[in-house]
């Protein structure tokens, strides 16, 4: 399970947020200007990154507010979490690797980054 | 070198000889520079389209390429269920293709794919659910479809081991029931697929993971480039699952595809004890029995996009609770392993079976949570889009366009959680 910094509230599991998909796609301020494919650019495709991916994130069983989330889809590792309407980190350097992430990340990452930790139940 | 052919007789006969003396069952062979198809991704789905392509469009020229080795994805990642009794006609059409090819796979690949028709079960835990389910039944009649509505006594017979009892947190309310429908042998239908096509002359080329698909100044493919070395070709398939969107991306073809963990888990193996398969979409779980005697038993997607093959814990124990409620007798049983896949899930939980906008490109993807059951099915009709540079009619409706077009085919209402 996920351990998940909430902006607001801190580090929760997993279990008391609900996931919003990816990050910063603004709705279009005039739909009906749009054509078909623009449209449908904005209703369904998303960039599935394989690596650091924009997310957000909404504490439903807590505060009930969204934020976004810095996370390596190769690792499930967050680099990040940040308010909704703020710009997205600068993504730091090499994500923790994979293979080591269980037992290193929590140490590794919290002295690079204060707000990111996230670690496997094991 | 001949191809040895599987029989009663022929395992009579290496027997008597201790088993020695069996082929191995594909070669391993150097890519070569050119070949006239490829397909990326060595499961059952690319596996089976390049079987197809040289058995039924006389291709002779053709390359499996696969990053690991075959059918060490998602092939053998599933839990096995088999079934046609979707929704919509589309996909009635495309999944009852698949079970049609299924019923005598066995005897087509000469190799035993363990196809069981033990029927599955569908359970209805809400109002809701009777209503889906039974709109389900009706319109499977209409594009000619088994399907069939069980009351919860009838559900109780066809599964005996099923707790219907009215004081349970989803009582069982009743069940639709494909008797077509049921299992096979996963890993044989990744083996029989190589077996085969190999036999046909296609070379299978493991370890070779794709990084780069070639363009000529037209825009259209003239090859890809691997882990060893460049291999041209006009017409590339790509049929890799979860990174099908990773793949694409190298041509520039955007897909409206997210990539989601996907989790099974099996208990110890026990006695012939559950007849069937039983799905319960509403409480996220699904189960059998494999021959070996573990009960294979299915979750729910994971809540983010993730390509790292595994999943939380939390998703297995609530998939476990569901199952405890609904078979009292399996809460002794000690689980074994669990392990996650990783599928790739469209808006409208279709597959995409096309031509991409770059010439000579296709795309066989979109399958999410549901995409062993179509594996004959599928690369049937994938093949066919390659060898013919347009699609079968049964998947002419799985286009990309259909998202621009807003013909959706939307089983994602019905079916979001299990296929």
């Amino acid at each position: 399970m996920l351990l998940i910094v909430c902006p607001y509230c801190g580090k929760r599991p997993e279990i008391e947020f609900t996931y919003g998909g990816q990050a910063h796609l603004a709705r279009p301020t005039q739909p009906s200007q749009l054509d078909d494919q623009a449209w449908a650019e904005f209703l369904y495709m998303r960039s599935n990154t394989k690596g650091v991916y924009a997310e957000r994130w909404r504490h439903a069983r807590g505060c009930g507010l969204f934020f976004n989330a810095l996370r390596d889809t190769t690792s499930d590792h967050f680099l990040a979490f940040y308010k909704t309407g703020e710009p997205r980190p600068a993504t730091p350097a090499t994500p923790a690797d994979p293979a080591t992430h269980a037992t290193s990340a929590t140490h590794a990452t919290s002295a690079t980054h204060a707000t990111s930790a996230t670690e496997r139940k094991t | 070198m001949s191809r040895q052919s599987f029989s009663g007789l022929s395992l009579l006969w290496r027997g008597l000889s201790h088993h020695t003396g069996w082929q191995k069952q594909w070669r391993k062979p150097e890519p070569r520079a050119r070949y006239d198809a490829i397909i990326v991704g060595g499961g059952g789905h690319g596996l089976g389209a390049a079987y197809y392509l040289a058995k039924e469009h006389g291709l002779t020229s053709i390359a499996v390429l696969e990053k690991g080795w075959i059918g060490g994805g998602n092939t053998g990642r599933n839990t096995t269920i088999i079934r046609s009794n979707y929704l919509f006609s589309e996909s009635a059409a495309l999944y009852d293709h698949s079970v049609k090819l299924w019923e005598n796979l066995s005897q087509a690949l000469n190799y035993n794919v363990m196809f069981s028709p033990r029927g599955v079960m569908m359970l209805a835990h809400t109002v809701h659910d009777v209503q889906v389910f039974k709109r389900h039944v009706h319109a499977n009649r209409c594009s000619g479809v088994d399907n069939e509505w069980l009351e919860p006594a009838q559900a109780k017979e066809f599964c005996p081991p099923l707790n219907i009892e009215a004081n349970i947190r989803y009582p069982v309310l009743g069940a639709a029931l494909q008797r077509r429908g049921g299992t096979a042998r996963h890993d044989a239908v990744a083996w029989g697929y190589a077996r085969a096509a190999d036999a046909l002359g296609v070379d299978i080329i493991e370890n070779c993971e794709v990084t780069g698909i070639r363009r000529d100044t037209s825009g259209a493919v003239e090859g890809v480039e691997t882990s060893r070395g460049v291999i041209h070709s006009r017409k590339v398939g790509v049929s890799a699952a979860g990174h099908t969107s990773v793949i694409m991306a190298m041509a520039g073809v955007h897909l409206p595809l997210e990539s989601y963990p996907l989790q099974a888990l099996v208990s110890e193996p026990i006695k012939r004890i559950f007849p069937c398969v039983v799905m319960s979409n509403t409480i996220h779980a699904y189960i059998s029995q494999s021959d070996k005697g573990e009960l294979v038993i299915g979750a729910g997607t994971d809540a983010y996009t993730s390509y790292t093959q595994r999943g939380a814990l939390h998703i297995n124990t609530h998939t476990l609770d569901a199952i405890c409620e609904l078979f009292p007798n399996f809460r002794r049983l000690r689980m074994m392993r669990n392990w996650g896949g990783i599928v790739d899930v469209t808006p409208d939980r279709s597959p995409i079976i096309a031509k991409t906008p770059v010439p000579g490109l296709y795309v066989n993807c979109g399958w999410g949570t549901g995409g062993f059951k179509a594996t004959p099915g599928s690369a049937h009709v994938f093949a066919w889009t390659i060898a013919r540079d347009e699609p079968h009619p049964i998947n002419a409706p799985f286009t990309i366009e259909r998202f621009r077009d807003g013909y959706l085919i939307d089983e994602a209402a019905a079916a979001a959680v299990a296929h």
